[in-house]
Order: structure tokens, then sequence, then C-alpha cells
């Protein structure tokens, strides 16, 4: 275990600016996928099911 | 969930393997449903022992201090944003060779992600870089070529989303994305060739890794993580565009019916 406390782990040696920030950068922009990835998935079976059947090709 | 392959339409000759069973979107689609869940649930294991293992279990660098951790989040995200433009580019010349839809769309679906990682990789670079290098950027041969992997990811997108016709679309991004391919070994040879500021290869496939094991260990299980992930991503997203592109089809009907 590498940390003594909550506040050295926050710190992390004084560099707590730059690993903090490209970690929270990192998870909030997967996030960020995910989310839109879920919506546009719901979206489009949304919009199919509103438009109802296909039009009938020849 | 209801599985809505029309085996009649996909039955061989008898005796004649259809290699083509799997590449058609209809057959494709539950496939990615039934796999996407396990993908992700890979990939958020993976990223909590590999984190666990970065602050954890890794020691502070006797050289950087504590500011080197945020290679178990740049390495990975860097090798990814170069293997994903490579299997996109391999989709796309799948896809002009056989002139088959689902390579096209999948190829499409690939590349969101593979921008994201090229950009996770830059930002955490200029992160780390600011204490160590003491720059956010500088125009290294490194730096600068992943930045125009950047820019090939967002031209992909943009020349497919300009053009109407799906297919049409899919033929010209194809090229493109063939044509950017040689990027990725310009970048990943870009330390060696003009050895400017970015520090080169401690992990490579011809020689033993200059790193520490609990160092090693943890940027490895991270990158499988971010491999997961964007399997489950690119998965998630091909079926969204599966949907889109054959709305008129009959399954896709039924798979909305099915879902109401």
């Amino acid at each position: 275990m590498n940390w003594e406390s909550l506040e050295a782990f926050i710190a992390m040696g004084g560099y707590g600016l730059y690993v903090w920030g490209s970690y929270a950068v990192t998870f909030a922009l997967v996030a960020l996928e995910v989310v839109l990835l879920v919506l546009r998935g719901r979206g489009i079976v949304a919009q199919l099911a509103r438009i109802g059947a296909p039009r009938r090709r020849s | 969930m209801p599985r809505f392959i029309d085996v009649e339409t996909l039955r061989p000759a008898p005796g004649r393997i259809n290699w083509f069973k799997y590449s058609s979107p209809q057959t494709f689609f539950p496939l990615a449903g039934a796999a996407v869940p396990w993908f992700a649930a890979a990939a958020a294991v993976l990223c909590a022992v590999g984190l666990y293992i970065g602050f954890f279990v890794a020691p502070t660098d006797q050289q950087q201090g504590e500011a080197y951790r945020i290679i178990f989040i740049h390495v990975p995200a860097a090798w990814m944003s170069m293997f994903i433009y490579l299997v996109m580019a391999f989709w796309a010349g799948v896809g002009l060779v056989l002139n088959t839809r689902l390579s096209g769309m999948m190829a499409s679906a690939l590349a969101p992600t593979g921008a994201l990682f090229t950009f996770i990789a830059l930002w955490t670079g200029a992160l780390w870089g600011k204490p160590t290098w003491g720059t956010w950027w500088v125009w290294d041969a490194r730096l600068t070529s992943e930045l125009i992997l950047l820019f090939l990811y967002f031209g992909f997108m943009a020349l497919t989303a300009a053009i109407d016709d799906p297919r049409r679309a899919d033929r010209a991004a194809a090229l493109f994305a063939l044509v950017g391919v040689v990027n990725i070994p310009i970048i990943y040879f870009s330390v060696q060739w003009w050895n400017t500021l970015h520090q080169g290869a401690s992990v490579s496939l011809t020689r033993a890794p200059t790193m520490a094991a609990t160092m090693l260990a943890g940027m490895i299980v991270m990158a499988l993580a971010f491999w997961m992930y964007s399997i489950a991503a690119a998965f998630a997203r091909a079926r969204c565009i599966i949907l889109e592109r054959e709305r008129n089809s009959d399954w896709v009907a039924q798979y909305i019916e099915a879902s109401k």
C-alpha cells in the first residue's frame, strides 16, 4: 500500500493536477461515449417503432 | 432476446461452407448484441484490476515520482489508437474487395472509438509532458504523427457523413482509410527514426521490456481493458448503424415489433 493517507493519494506526490486531470478526462470521455451510444440505440429503436411497418417495396 | 435469423436464406448448397453467413447484418446483429455485455464486463473488471495494480501495487518511480502513473492510461490509449485504425482500415479494405455491407458498417463503428483513444493519448501525454518535459506540446515526431492520426479519424468520419448513399460513403471512406494506414508505422517508429523528444519504446515485440514488473503488469492489464471496451463500443455502435441502414427490411420490423 503506497499511500499513508487519502490526502497523500489525492496529492499524488505533488502531481495530483496532472495525474487526476488525465484520469478524470479519460473516464469522463469514455462515460460520455457510453451514454451517447445508449441514447443512439434507444433513439433509433423508438424512431422505427414510431414509423411503424416498413414501406412495401415492389 | 428472440433470434431473427431467417435460416432458409442462409443455408448453403449441401457440403459447401457458407463463408458469408456471418457477414449478413441480420445474422451479425443478435451475435453482437449477445457479445456486448460480456466485453463490457471484461473491460470493467480488467480496468478495476489494472487501476489497483497501477496505484496500489506499482511503486513510486525514482525519477518521475508519482507523475509516471499516467502511463496506465496514456500507453494503452496510444496502442488502441493505432490498433483500432488498423482494424478499421482492415474492414474498410474487406468492404472494398468483397463489397459486403457489414464491413463498411464495422469500419464506421470503429472510427469514433479510435478517435476517442487518440485524443486521450494526446491529452494524457500533454498532462504528463508538462511536469516532466516542462511543456504541454512540442512538434515532436511522435506527437505530430499522433495528431495527424486524430485528423485522419475525423476525416474518415467527415467523409462518411458527407456522402448520402451509405454504400458510396463506405467506399470513399475506405479508400481514405487505406491511404492513411501509412501513418501507423510512422507513429510507431517515429521515436527511432527521428529520435526527437518522446522516449523510445520500453515495451517492444523484439526485446524484453525495460520496465519494472508491476508497472508493466498494470499497463498491460489496462491495455486489455481498453481493448475489451473498444470491442464492446464498436459492436454496440455497429448495431445502431445496422438498424439505421436496414430500417426498411422485414427483420428490423420484426425486431422493433418484438422490442415494443
